[in-house]
């Protein structure tokens, strides 16, 4: 097909994706480089300044700047903890011969499917509700006090309901992963005398290694914008506990219409992703030769 | 495993398996019991047994013109989805069958668009959208969801569309079919599974999100992932009916993404497991 | 009519010389045999004439017309690919009626030529199965009846035994020159196994490196190698390369012996060793003869009832008459 004729169709054919997409990468981009460098706030159009490093300088000296960078590192990392070790725990459960493998499969990865903001209420309402939550009637079942979940714990309350929607994608491509596992290979390790601990820690595990690297990675880009769960939840409260990046630029931008600030905070995200996607890009590019 | 197993150790791992699945579809389901009591029995203390009401379900498409938004998430995900499609067919098609020494970057490139936060351009296109008369329109939302999910859309086609082997072509050429005949008959035929999964997962993903259908709707344009998160504020609907209002809005999507487990793990990795 | 004949063809990948000028005639009806170790480039020369890869140079007259610029489906080749190609979604009929129906032929035509094609192939069972549904055998057999039933003039074969198992390939190989025999078309058939090669050509071309290193039919290749390259690439097990004093008493760099021209005795003998592994096949017995100070082993092919074992002491004596002799660089003497 390497003629020159299909040569000039095949970057016609690419063209309109690429464009699009430098477009959608380049104009917001730049507009909020740009605007982090201005005083601008939707309430006072026609105060707007130049600010230099103002912006900058005031999230760094912000407390709440620093309470959200906290939040979102508790936020992902708790997540990840929860989600990987659960997954593996999960998929090696599921990959032994079981009656009804299919439907388990299925009630697993359900939450996988349900939206952030679904997810969200029926936790906050169903599950976590101090008077009427299932977790309240557990404890009123034993006699103790019902816990108030998201005024005691709130950051850990949205860990427990964010790690629920992403455990079933860990246990799905930890699953994946484990069953591409050669057979012949853990039965000559088995002849050779290797136990069921021994076998996980030296075979499966590493077999599994680059599978859970993607999942890490995958998940810490989706865990760092974190947001439905939070506004409908607890509003990142109460004071800042439950507040994230993406939450904390949401209100600068949305509640405070402070343009400026919002865009610096932005750009501090950018970066912040950044640093995850270059380990994201290592990984998956080499899939690519 | 090649190797029978004791059906003791089979009973075991069954029960297992069974007990982490139904805790952990546990509140979905608690979710549609509750959406089959009446308001009484929601608040009433835990009971798994519905008194098998519809009475919420109507409250909801009565009160709270659930159909809106419901046409509106159809609309959003099928549109953003189909447009999406127009673009990366002929990008991914181009990019597997005449691939160039620059279609890795290009690939790479497409890729890190996916990684820029949502939030690192909420405030260029929310001034964006307040300006051009977007805000709140479907149209703008649906191109919207269209750039979010392109990268990967094109990464999945790339990757089905690779695996259709170049002799497969070759030999379609030797048999005498022209450019347009090695398309029709050859070509669209392998593509189509890969297109279809593609689809499936892009509607799903498109169904689903809550940020920018959040930040750019207000009643108009609204599809169920904004409209639910309206009963985050406390004049919102009692148990009943917000479970009913939860269960309509995941029911479709929970039975296509049912159907696309598999496609689930390639699609979000990049490929990268299969 | 099927006659191809290259004219200085070449053919470059960026930098690299793949093909250098190369010429070859091949006439109608011949089964020619591309043979050559890995990357030696016969598959590429068979792409060349299929019209898959472009030319970096010369010609390629197909009936004494020149095709060099001809699409491949304008060619009136067929080829069976490595993998065979099949199309998946399609059955075992419409596979086989594809190419016809990219060539218009009217639909009782098409009929008559599937069943002919596939009781010839005993596919008739099979007609209405997807690709997916067939062993590796049978695929192979539909792949060979989308290329029948075109009536091209001539048929390139692209290593089509190779995902086959042993057994099966040793009856498709009767299948194919049972085909070649009834339908006397050119056929140009491309391997890197010579036992395919000697087998089934009428002639074979030896290839190396996007040379060609020897023409010839498999008898010429096998009686006369040109050099030291066709003499151990023909024949298997492989001739015996005996290079130093023991040449020099025959005038020659390189002596070569095959393992057949080699009497083997317990008692007496030109040349002494040991046997180091010994294979009885039950018709054949082959020794591995070491410590006889010309090469680290020379094979010897003896008759099933010799009695003779792992550790023996043996002489050997080569046949005089059947030994090739090559010079400094290789080349045979005459």
């Amino acid at each position: 097909m390497a003629t020159r004729q299909t040569a000039s169709l095949a970057r016609l054919m690419r063209a309109p994706a690429i464009i699009l997409l430098l477009i959608w990468m380049i104009v917001p981009l730049g507009m909020t480089l740009y605007y982090s460098f201005l005083n601008y706030n939707l309430l006072n159009p026609a105060g707007t300044s130049w600010a230099g490093w103002f912006n900058y300088r005031y999230f760094y000296t912000d407390p709440a700047f620093f309470d959200a960078i906290r939040n979102t590192l508790v936020l992902v990392l708790g997540v990840l903890v929860i989600t990987v070790v659960g997954g593996i725990a999960i998929a090696l459960l599921i990959d032994k011969p079981i009656w009804g493998q299919g439907i388990v499969r299925i009630l697993i990865i359900s939450p996988f499917f349900v939206m952030p903001p679904v997810a969200a209420l029926i936790w906050k309402n169903m599950i976590m509700h101090p008077s009427y939550g299932v977790f309240a009637d557990i404890a009123k079942f034993f006699g103790a006090q019902p816990v108030d979940w998201f005024a005691q714990f709130p950051l850990t309350s949205i860990i427990i309901i964010v790690a629920w929607q992403w455990l079933p994608f860990a246990t799905l491509i930890l699953l994946t992963a484990l069953q591409s596992l050669d057979g012949e290979q853990m039965e000559a390790a088995e002849m050779d005398g290797a136990g069921a601990l021994s076998r996980f820690i030296h075979l499966t595990l590493p077999h599994m290694a680059r599978a859970i690297t993607v999942v890490i990675l995958i998940q810490t880009i989706f865990l760092l914008g974190i947001y439905a769960e939070i506004l409908v939840t607890t509003n990142g409260g109460p004071g800042n506990a439950s507040t994230n990046l993406t939450y904390l630029i949401y209100r600068a931008a949305r509640l405070n219409f402070d343009i400026g600030g919002a865009a610096a905070g932005g750009i501090i995200a950018v970066i912040l992703a950044n640093l995850v996607a270059i380990f994201l890009m290592r990984a998956v590019g080499k899939n690519l030769d | 495993m090649a190797r029978a197993v004791s059906s003791r150790a089979k009973v075991g791992y069954t029960v297992a398996a069974w007990i982490v699945a139904l805790l952990i579809f546990f509140p979905i389901l608690y979710t549609i019991i509750t959406s089959l009591k009446s308001e009484q029995e929601a608040i009433a203390g835990f009971d798994l047994i519905p008194s098998f009401t519809l009475e919420s379900f109507r409250a909801v498409q009565t009160q709270n013109d659930y159909w809106k938004p419901f046409t509106n998430s159809v609309i959003l995900s099928i549109g953003s989805t189909l447009l999406a499609l127009v673009v990366a067919i002929p990008a991914a098609w181009a990019m597997a069958f005449s691939p160039t020494k620059r279609t890795k970057d290009i690939l790479m490139w497409m890729l890190s668009t996916k990684m820029m936060p949502a939030v690192a351009v909420l405030v260029p296109i929310y001034l964006i959208f307040l300006r051009t008369g977007l805000m709140d329109t479907r149209i703008g939302l649906t191109v919207m969801l269209m750039l979010i999910n392109l990268p990967i859309v094109v990464w999945m086609l790339y990757t089905y569309f690779r695996e259709i082997p170049g002799e497969i072509l070759e030999a379609a050429r030797m048999d005498g079919a022209t450019l347009r005949d090695e398309i029709i008959h050859v070509l669209t035929p392998m593509a189509i599974p890969g297109i279809a999964s593609t689809l499936l997962l892009n509607v799903i993903l498109a169904w689903n999100e809550a940020f920018w259908t959040i930040q750019l709707t207000t009643t108009n344009a609204a599809p169920l992932s904004a409209f639910i998160a309206s009963f985050s504020s406390p004049q919102g609907l009692f148990w009943a009916k917000l479970s009913a209002a939860s269960v309509l809005a995941i029911a479709p999507i929970l039975i296509l993404g049912w159907f696309s487990q598999k496609q689930l793990v390639r699609g979000l990795t990049f490929g990268a497991v299969k | 009519m099927g006659r191809i004949t290259l004219e200085n063809v070449t053919k470059r990948f960026g930098d690299v010389e793949v093909i250098p000028p190369l010429n070859l005639d091949i006439n109608d009806g011949e089964f020619v045999v591309f043979v050559g170790p890995s990357g030696c480039g016969k598959s590429t020369l068979l792409r060349l004439i299929a019209g898959l890869e472009d030319t970096s140079g010369g010609r390629i007259l197909i009936d004494g017309q020149d095709a060099t610029a001809t699409p491949p489906a304008k060619r009136g080749l067929a080829m069976v690919f490595q993998s065979y190609a099949l199309y998946p979604h399609m059955s075992v009929r419409k596979n086989i009626a594809f190419p016809m129906r990219m060539a218009g032929v009217p639909q009782d035509e098409q009929d008559r030529r599937i069943e002919a094609a596939a009781k010839a192939l005993n596919l008739t069972n099979y007609l209405d199965r997807k690709p997916g549904q067939l062993s590796g055998g049978q695929r192979q057999r539909v792949a060979i009846g989308r290329a029948i039933v075109r009536e091209p003039s001539a048929f390139l074969f692209d290593e089509p035994l190779s995902n086959l198992d042993a057994a099966l390939r040793v009856g498709m190989r009767l299948e194919i020159s049972e085909l070649h025999n009834r339908l006397d078309t050119t056929m140009i058939y491309v391997t890197h196994d010579q036992v395919e090669a000697m087998t089934m050509a009428d002639k074979i071309v030896v290839l190396q490196a996007g040379r060609i290193e020897q023409v010839g039919s498999p008898m010429e290749l096998y009686r006369a190698p040109k050099n030291l390259f066709v003499a151990g690439f023909i024949g298997s097990p492989k001739m015996n390369l005996i290079e130093g004093p023991t040449a020099a008493e025959f005038g020659a760099t390189t002596i070569g012996v095959r393992p057949e021209h080699i009497a083997v005795s317990g008692t007496e003998g030109r040349w002494k060793g040991r046997i180091g592994v010994s294979e009885h096949l039950g018709s054949d017995t082959f020794f591995y003869v070491e410590d006889t100070g010309l090469a680290e082993t020379i094979t010897v092919r003896a008759g099933g009832n010799i009695d003779l074992h792992h550790g023996d002491t043996v002489w050997l004596t080569p046949d005089i008459a059947e030994m090739h002799r090559f010079d400094a660089r290789g080349d045979r003497i005459a």
